[in-house]
Parts: C-alpha cells; structure tokens; sequence
C-alpha cells in the first residue's frame, strides 16, 4: 500500500494507453513519455505496460505502507526518500514508512514512477490509464490527491537486483530549443506554399496551455490559401468537413496558433490538419514545457518508421542489460 | 488521347502510425457511405497491425502499428478497396432509428452561449437567432421546426467519446449550414445540442466546443458506468449509420426524463431499421418520411 501524502501536480496512474476505441471517439490516454514509461517497469522487474504514476512538474509525497522496489525516470526531478537523495533511472528499494519527495524541476516536464508489482486499478476498455475529461480509468478517473491510496498489482514478471541502473547513454536529454519530427501532409494543401516553408523553419514557444490534451504553439500567423469553402466545413478557411485528428497532428486554427494533439486529445474536428508529431517524438514532445522551443523538422515516412524502430532497440537493449 | 479517369480521393500520411483518406472535400452522402463500405470491408479483412478503423463524414482514419503493416501497404489495399466497392449503393446497412429528446433554448446552454459573446460572430444575438438569420429564417422557431422536422443520419462519432456528427436527411437546398464559433468555448454543458458546418451534434461531456448552441438533450449518449440499458453493450451509445430524429420536447418531458435517467429506467424510442444508400440519395425527403413513419407509427 501507498498512501499519498501530496499529489503533486495532475498525477495520474498510466499504462501503455486505451489502444482500439478510437472510432468511438475515444482517445488512447497512457503515459506521454513512452521510453521513460517502459523504462520505469523494466527497472523494477514489471511488464513493460504495467501502470505507474505520471506526474508533471512537481511530484507527489508518497508513503509506502509495504517493503518495495520502486524506479523514477523521465524529467530530471530529483527524489528523496526521507530527505536522502536517490538516483533516477535506478531500482531503488524503499521500506514501510519510507517517504518519497521531490525537489524541483530541473529539465523534462514528466516523470513516471513505477513500482514493482505495478499499481493495481480496474481496467476500462483494456487499459488503467486515467483519462479525466470521461473519468475513467486510474484512481476514480482523476488525478491523485491527499489521502489517496494506491494498491500494488500482479505485473511483476523477473527479478531486477536493487540498485541496477539504465546507463546515461541509455537516457534521454533534455534541452529547451527542441526539434521535433514531423510528416507533413493531411489538409497541408490548405496552407500557402510560403506558411507552409515558415511552420518548418520558425522556432514555436510552448504556451502555458501545455497539457495531456494537447500543446499550443506561438510564434506567427500562418495563411491559409482563400477559396470558397466546400459544403459542410464552415465559414473560416482553416475549417474542413469534420475529420479524424491523428495523435499528434497539427492544426492551425484560424492561422493563429498551432496546435498538437496528444494522448488525451479530441479525436476529430473540423480544422485543417497539417503535419503530425511522428511516434517516436511525442516522448519528446511529452517531456518539454512550457516557453521552451520547439522547431518542426519534415521527414520521410520512412524516416519516421526508422526512427520507431530505434526507440524499440534502446527499449530491448534496455531489458538485455536488466537481465 | 485518352484519358485517364483520376481519382480525386487523398491518401495521406498521418506520422508513422495513421493513414488518412480523403474521399471528399465537401459532405455528401456519396463519400460517406462509400468510406462507410470501404472501411467494413477493411474491418471484415482483419489485417494484423490494423489498430483502429474510424469512418468519418467524407474521409476516414486508419492507425496502424507500422512496423506490422507498412502504411504504404496499407495504402495499396485501400485504394483495391476504393475500386472494388462499386456496389456500395446496394449494401445494406443495419441502423436503429431513434428518438432524441431536445429542449430547445434551455436556460442551461443559454448561459453558457451568453457566456462567451465575444468569441461569436455576431454577440447581439443568440445563437440561435444568428443561425436562422444567416439560413433564410425569419425567427429561431423556424429553424427549429427544420431541424425537427426530419432525421439526421450519424455520419461519424468522434472529437470526445461518442459525439455523434449527424448529417440531415433533406433536400440539398434545404440542408442547413451555420458557421463555427470564431473562438471556441472553453465551456459547453454536457448534452448540449450544436450545430456547425453541416453538422448536429450532442456534446456528451461538459468541455470546449465551437458549435453553435441551441438547446440541450435530457438523455445521455455516454454512460461511463453503463447503468442504463441501451448502454449495456457500450458506453457510447450512437453509431454511424444510426438516424437520430431531434424532437422538440417542452420543459416538463425534459424534467421527466431526466428523472427516468437518475432512476436508471430511461430508454430511448428505437426502432432498427435495414437500408441501402442507394434508397436514401435517391429521395432523401421520401426516406425521412419513411424512417418517421417506422420510428412514430409502425
């Protein structure tokens, strides 16, 4: 058992996402930072999936009732248990009346902490990730707070020894001028040729309005070509017919600011999408905040598939070194 | 020369994982029964790596796990598919037609639209009012008798968990098209009936939106906890290719639904009814009567 002391700021209990239900309406949740996420159960012996806490620049107080293995990866945020120091990215054994803190954010905007066993919560449509907008899944379908009480679960699935650790080359950096991959396409035929050359070579600032749901962008207006619009999109040349949003596509509401969709996002609208986060940078992108940089780099598909398999070579990398 | 027949539909990229098609710029009936097909025979195919399926109102989604199937394998196989159903026109779709209860200009949705004037395109008026202006009607009442006189076939669910987008069977020249907010609410009451572009819609949670607000449902269209029975099967109760008919209900029938959905007998007026597209863009106005006749007499 873990009882919370504080809960931090919005943290949730997330797995790997509500995979499936989109056609519903239903975006996937899970956690932002996938590699940080997976890394976190790799450290304390998990399945890969099992759900941890996410939380989001300031973490939780927490006070473990049992003997446990726990692991603290993504942003650097550093730990304490009783006030002593510990290593992120390290299996690291608390026992009953330890107390987690954290000190304040230094880079990265997301950390995950798993715990060996995983947290136990009933599964909705497949998944524990809590998504607040429907209140469903995790603790009550919102996020932690003062009394809670959290419940270790059956995903433990190998022995990891205390204190083995994923070696530096093996974490993510962090930085606050970011660049993120993009394909372009969807609705980008809506844009001028010169909005379109400006989106890619501007460096955006992430507004506050920065969250699970999505992040916006400032930098400049972009333009949109004029035409007469078809029937059914509405009056304002950024609008088409309603239409399914990808997670992580762009869309740039009236020209003014962009906006990216990500795991807890609407699923459809009626704005013109024009590029989309590839797969393997909305861990990046989950990891960045507020006023920090962020320039949208074109690639291929290809490149975009090549980059996903490096992500998963890291992650099995990870757990031949767990072994 | 010869020339070539060029599809107008668009394949496109969505990263690595989505693949989004076009079939249409503009809403027609066309593209979206023909995404309807193309999509359940994608369903039907079963392909390992296919994540989610999701129909739209004239374009259509597919997530994938790439590294299973190529999205540009995938693409391969849409377009087969896009030639091969010709016959759409001919294939049955299995639907319920059914009952929505609305309230009209309810204090609820009224505050909240009186809310956010200044994101509106016209903050003299109620939405409302500013939709039959820019529509032909003389009055709010006259839109709303358009609204209800004849059904609205759901032609995708989406934006939050079971939005239904509804697309009304009328005449082309009496479709009714309204604007989008110029700035969406931060706000908008859960249930809450919308229009915008060609599109009713209920908004099943309170959150932003942009549509223009008209009145609000006493009946859920989501029931996370799955109390009520034509949520038993599903949290999400509208479906694409379902006909929801809106009717104008007066303060007392909303108060007395809202109590059968608190005591968790509430069911809506349904009836299942199977059509072809062909019958419906043939007559829009004979198969609304039909589908009224089905829902309120048979």
């Amino acid at each position: 058992m873990i009882k919370v002391r504080k809960p931090g700021l919005q943290t949730t209990v997330q797995d790997n996402g509500r995979n499936g239900y989109y056609e519903l309406g239903m975006p996937p949740s899970g956690a932002m930072d996938k590699y940080s996420f997976h890394s976190a159960n790799l450290l304390v012996g998990n399945d890969e999936n099992a759900a941890v806490l996410e939380a989001t620049y300031i973490g939780p107080e927490l006070e473990f009732q049992e003997d446990l293995l726990i692991a603290i990866t993504g942003g650097e945020l550093q730990p304490k248990i009783n006030g002593n120091p510990v290593d992120l990215w390290q299996a690291v054994s608390v026992k009953e009346g330890d107390i987690l803190t954290f000190d304040f954010i230094k880079q990265g905007a997301r950390i995950y902490i798993a715990f060996s066993g995983g947290i136990e919560v009933p599964e909705k449509m497949g998944s524990k990730s809590t998504y607040t907008l429907c209140g469903i899944g995790g603790l009550e379908g919102r996020a932690l707070k003062e009394g809670d009480v959290l419940h270790t679960g059956e995903m433990k699935i190998s022995d990891v020894k205390i204190g083995a650790s994923i070696p530096e080359e093996l974490r993510p950096t962090f930085s606050k001028h970011n660049e993120i991959r993009v394909v372009m396409g969807l609705c980008s035929y809506r844009l001028t040729e010169e909005s379109k050359e400006r989106f890619l070579s501007i460096d955006w600032t992430v507004t506050p309005d920065a969250n699970r749901v999505g992040y916006r962008f400032k930098g400049e207006a972009l333009d949109f070509i004029p035409r007469e619009q078809p029937f059914g999109a509405g009056g304002n040349p950024s609008n088409v017919t309603d239409l399914g949003y990808p997670i992580g596509s762009i869309q740039v509401p009236a020209g003014i600011e962009p906006i990216a969709l990500l795991h807890d996002a609407v699923t459809g609208g009626g704005y013109a999408t024009v590029a989309t986060i590839i797969s393997s940078d909305l861990n990046k992108m989950g990891q960045i905040k507020s006023n920090e940089k962020v320039r949208f780099v074109s690639v291929t598909l290809d490149e975009a598939i090549q980059a996903r398999k490096e992500v998963g070579e890291k992650i099995e990398k990870i757990k031949e070194i767990l072994k | 020369m010869e020339e070539k027949a060029v599809s107008s539909v668009r394949y496109e990229h969505g990263g690595d994982e989505f693949v989004f098609v076009e079939l249409s710029e503009a809403m027609t009936l066309e593209a979206m029964f023909k995404g309807m097909a193309i999509t359940n025979k994608l369903k039907e195919k079963n392909l390992p790596g296919i994540i989610d399926v999701c129909p739209g109102n004239a374009s259509y989604m597919i997530r994938v796990d790439p590294e299973v199937l190529h999205p540009n394998d995938l693409i391969v196989v849409l377009k087969e598919l896009e030639h091969s159903v010709t016959d759409y026109k001919s294939l049955p779709i299995a639907s319920r037609l059914v009952d929505v209860p609305v309230l009209f200009e309810d204090p609820w949705t009224h505050e909240a639209l009186m809310r956010f004037r200044n994101n509106h395109q016209d903050p003299e008026a109620t939405d409302l009012e500013y939709s039959a202006k820019v529509n032909g009607y003389q009055t709010g009442e006259e839109l709303i008798k358009a609204i209800t006189t004849y059904p609205f076939l759901v032609s995708m669910i989406g934006f939050v968990p079971g939005l239904p987008f509804s697309f009304q069977l009328t005449s082309q020249e009496k479709q009714i098209e309204v604007p989008k907010y110029v700035r969406p609410r931060t706000f908008t009451p859960e249930r809450a009936f919308g229009f915008g572009g060609a599109f009713a819609v209920i908004y099943p949670v309170d959150g932003a939106g942009g549509y223009q607000l008209y009145g609000r449902a006493p009946a859920p269209i989501l029931d996370v906890e799955q109390e009520l029975a034509d949520f038993k099967d599903s949290m999400v109760f509208p479906r694409q290719g379902d006909i929801l008919r809106y009717r104008n209900v007066t303060r007392e029938e909303y108060d007395a639904v809202r109590e059968e959905v608190k005591n968790g007998t509430f069911q809506y007026r349904m009836k299942e009814m199977s059509f072809t597209p062909g019958e419906v863009m043939a007559d829009p106005l004979a198969f609304a009567d039909k589908v009224m006749g089905r829902l309120y007499n048979d």
